[in-house]
């Protein structure tokens, strides 16, 4: 195995550790890391395959997947803060009413 | 040398990402979240890929992490979910996240792929720079445009739910 296919199994081992925490937490900001760690292990595979093949493709993804999180985090943060206003909780199961 | 880098800096950013799934306290989860982010900067910097090590320190570890922070130490520490911190679908969902590696493993390596013989200049900040704004100028533009909508959204968000 070479450093790459090693990354590249690296990244879905953290993709995967970021999903099992959105299925398992109960905490709203935990499970937003979570979502943070899985788009990471995105950004590690595009990194990886960019450094293999030498194009400028991957490392260009990386820089909108970093404005894309920016902007997502920023918008779920003030999602979180009303939500925890309106239901006083940041347990996922205090949100069942939400439609979806 | 590089190689033992990568292996090294990789086990760090897995044994934080597991501490981030783990431990019960969301501000001791986020420094770990930290500690895996600049794991792996470093390697991406072990990598040759210095813009992107730069961008994950600046802009993830810096702005999204403060972020982070703030609305951790905004929002009340005493909650149901820190006493029953995992759901009811953790044998399920850790059938999966143990498949999904395991099929990534055994997938055949590409003997015939391209490798790039030399990158140390390839990914260097000025070199990327420069071919970034010759090719990519116009999706940048719209990246700007999405940061506005993102920051007029939060705004929004805030205003009608404070209001509503």
């Amino acid at each position: 195995m070479d450093k790459y296919q090693f990354l590249i199994t690296m990244a879905g081992v953290l993709f995967s550790l970021g999903l099992l925490g959105v299925a398992v937490r109960r905490n709203l900001l935990v499970v937003m890391m979570c979502l943070e760690i899985m788009l990471n292990a995105v950004v590690l595979s595009f990194v990886t395959s960019a450094s293999r093949s030498g194009t400028l493709a991957g490392t260009s993804m990386t820089f909108f997947i970093y404005v894309a999180a920016s902007c997502e985090i920023a918008l779920a943060m003030a999602i979180v803060v009303l939500l925890v206003k309106r239901h006083g909780s940041l347990d996922l199961d205090a949100h069942q009413d939400l439609k979806g | 040398m590089e190689t033992c880098f990568v292996i090294f800096f990789s086990t760090l950013a897995v044994v934080f990402a597991a501490l981030v799934v783990i431990l019960r306290q969301p501000m001791r989860a986020a420094l770990a979240l930290i500690a895996h982010m600049v794991s792996l900067a470093a390697i991406y910097a072990a990598l040759n890929v210095h813009v992107v090590a730069i961008f994950q320190i600046l802009i993830y570890v810096s702005a999204v992490m403060v972020f982070m922070v703030y609305t951790i130490m905004l929002l009340d520490d005493r909650d149901t979910s820190y006493r029953q911190r995992f759901s009811r679908w953790v044998y399920p969902a850790l059938a999966v996240a143990v498949l999904i590696p395991v099929s990534l493993w055994l997938l055949p390596a590409n003997p015939g792929a391209v490798v790039a013989p030399a990158l140390a200049d390839r990914f260097s900040f000025a070199s990327f720079a420069l071919d970034f704004m010759k090719t990519y100028w116009f999706h940048f533009e719209l990246a700007t445009v999405l940061l506005l909508i993102g920051v007029l959204s939060a705004w929004t968000a805030v205003k009608e739910g404070l209001n509503g």
